[in-house]
């Protein structure tokens, strides 16, 4: 697995949490509000790997992301994990996935503490006690201390979105999904957030799905990538095949060409 | 509106179903109450305090031309506790908690609170509807048992201060007692409790559906106010000959 040397992973502690999970795509196919937003997409994610899904806006990402976490169902083809389908309710009671949306998605009502511990106080995992520490040490994986008081409204972009992550590493995940989580953060909150999702895959092997239009960022994290227009795959392949393609298409449809 | 009765009806099932955990989510159940207290209780006492006194104003020199000023405190006394405070602090709550609810939740289902809840395993009508649906229908009845007594006293006051009734607080408080019995009050609070359920499954029905960004919360807002308050006056005459039959 190559991962390019900018993003050295964090060194953290070790965790015993489940191993990755395994994720199949087959010919999905979604129509949404009268137009047919995913046009039969496959593809294989392996346990453990980095997958980054990219393409223009409007191209039906984050729909993808939907369908992957179970938010919506889709109209033919179908999703599995590690081999079960998702749609069955076993499934996602046995699997642990998370979802870092893409703005975060926080609950604007409770304080950055309350939004990290939400998952194991209302499955009633911990004592308060122990998720007051869980949750400092999940937000000091992210690089955020002293803030568990604030509400969301009083962070920056970037530490929302840090916070959701925090949230995510809660749930101990075998999957987690990012929809762009680099979006509108300035270059080095991106790399910071970009070590955060290669750490995790070194530190807990968790399996990650992650939507971006930073082609720079893609490089420098991805096992594997695949490039989506219109709700198809016009390309999938390893970082470095996708550094050598010289497909004009996909060049036109990642880079801008905006040259002063 | 009535496309909607029967996702409101199965919306207000899935509560049912869930009140068992109602006691898991009585931190938030009383909040929310706390919350509705604070906003309406104060504008309720007021409110109900001008009811009454215009209840009195306008038949109580009818009343007094035909001798009968001696029946007034009965006549603002059930009116007040069987129809006027029920139905005025259901249009209040409709308009002050039923609107927030919605706005609340609508809000939550448009930036994806709701989504990245239910990734969690969270279920939103456990977490969000359950606690408020407590809530309101525990609130609007001791509501209505402070606008009874508000009312009561506005229009004691009325009747004693204004030159064209001129009866005493005694005789108006005695006739009161000798007309309205717990049960008449026990109508206005069943009817308070019935539109409490009304107010939260409606608003909160609207919240959950709330599409189409900021302008989506705005209409579900509308949506909520006004179908509330239709339902409520439709089944508002319903429950009526209903508890009229009990009696
Ligand atoms: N709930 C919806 N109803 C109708 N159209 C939708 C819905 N969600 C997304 N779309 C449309 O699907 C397309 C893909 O959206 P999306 O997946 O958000 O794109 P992106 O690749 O930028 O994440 C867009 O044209 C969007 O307008
Ligand atoms: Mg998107």
């Amino acid at each position: 697995m190559n991962t390019a040397a900018q993003f050295t992973p964090l060194s953290g502690d070790t965790n015993t949490s489940l191993p990755g999970v395994r994720i199949q795509v087959e010919n999905l196919k979604k129509s949404l509000g009268g137009m047919e937003i995913l046009r039969g997409l496959s593809f294989e994610v392996e346990a453990g790997e980095i997958f980054v899904i990219m393409g223009p806006s409007g191209s039906g990402k984050s729909v993808l992301l939907r369908h992957l976490i179970g938010l919506e169902s889709p109209d033919h083809g179908r999703i599995l994990v590690n081999g079960h389908s998702i749609e069955s309710p076993e499934v996602r009671s046995q699997y642990r996935m998370a979802m870092v949306f893409q703005s975060g998605a926080l609950l604007n009502s409770l304080t950055v503490q309350e939004n990290v511990g939400i998952y194991l106080k209302e499955h009633r995992l911990q004592t308060p006690n122990e998720i007051q520490k869980t949750v400092d040490e999940k937000l000091k994986l992210v690089g955020l201390t002293d803030i568990g008081h604030r509400y969301p409204s009083e962070l920056s972009g970037g530490m929302r979105k840090r916070v959701a992550i925090a949230r995510s590493l809660v749930i101990e995940p075998q999957l987690i999904l990012y929809d762009e989580p680099t979006s509108e953060l300035d270059p080095q909150s991106s790399g910071t957030i970009g070590k955060e999702i290669l750490s995790l895959k070194h530190r807990i092997e968790v399996t990650s799905i992650v939507v971006s239009h930073d082609p720079e960022l893609a490089i420098g994290i991805a096992d594997r990538i695949a490039v989506i227009n219109e709700g198809q795959i016009i390309f999938i392949g390893t970082t470095s095949e996708f550094k050598q393609t010289k497909d004009p298409m996909i060049h036109r449809l990642l880079y801008s060409d905006f040259k002063p | 509106m009535f496309r909607s009765l029967g996702e409101i009806l199965i919306l207000f099932q899935q509560v049912v179903r869930a009140l068992p955990l109602a006691v898991r989510h009585s931190g938030k159940i009383l909040t929310q109450f706390y919350e509705i207290g604070n906003a309406s209780l104060l504008m309720a006492c007021v409110l109900s305090m001008f009811i009454g006194g215009v209840l009195a104003l306008q038949t109580g020199p009818v009343l007094a031309n035909q001798g009968l000023s001696g029946s007034i405190g009965g006549l603002v006394g059930l009116s007040m506790c069987k129809e006027l405070a029920p139905v005025m602090m259901a249009m209040l709550t409709a308009g002050r908690i039923g609107s927030a609810m919605a706005a609340e939740i609508g809000s939550m289902k448009v930036y994806q609170e709701i989504d990245a809840l239910i990734t969690m395993n969270i279920n939103p009508v456990h977490y969000l509807v359950l606690p408020r649906m407590i809530a309101i229908t525990l609130a609007l009845p001791m509501l209505v048992v402070f606008a009874i007594l508000a009312g009561w006293f506005g229009g004691a006051l009325v009747s004693v201060g204004s030159s064209e009734i001129g009866i005493s607080f005694a005789v108006y408080f005695n006739n009161l007692r000798e007309l309205v019995d717990s049960g008449d009050v026990l109508n206005g609070i069943i009817k308070g409790a019935v539109f409490g359920i009304i107010i939260g499954t409606v608003s909160c029905h609207q919240g959950l559906k709330t599409t189409g960004g900021p302008r989506g919360i705005g209409h579900a807002v509308t949506r909520a106010v006004v179908n509330s308050l239709a339902l409520i006056l439709i089944l508002d005459y319903f429950l009526t000959r209903i508890l009229l039959f009990w009696d």
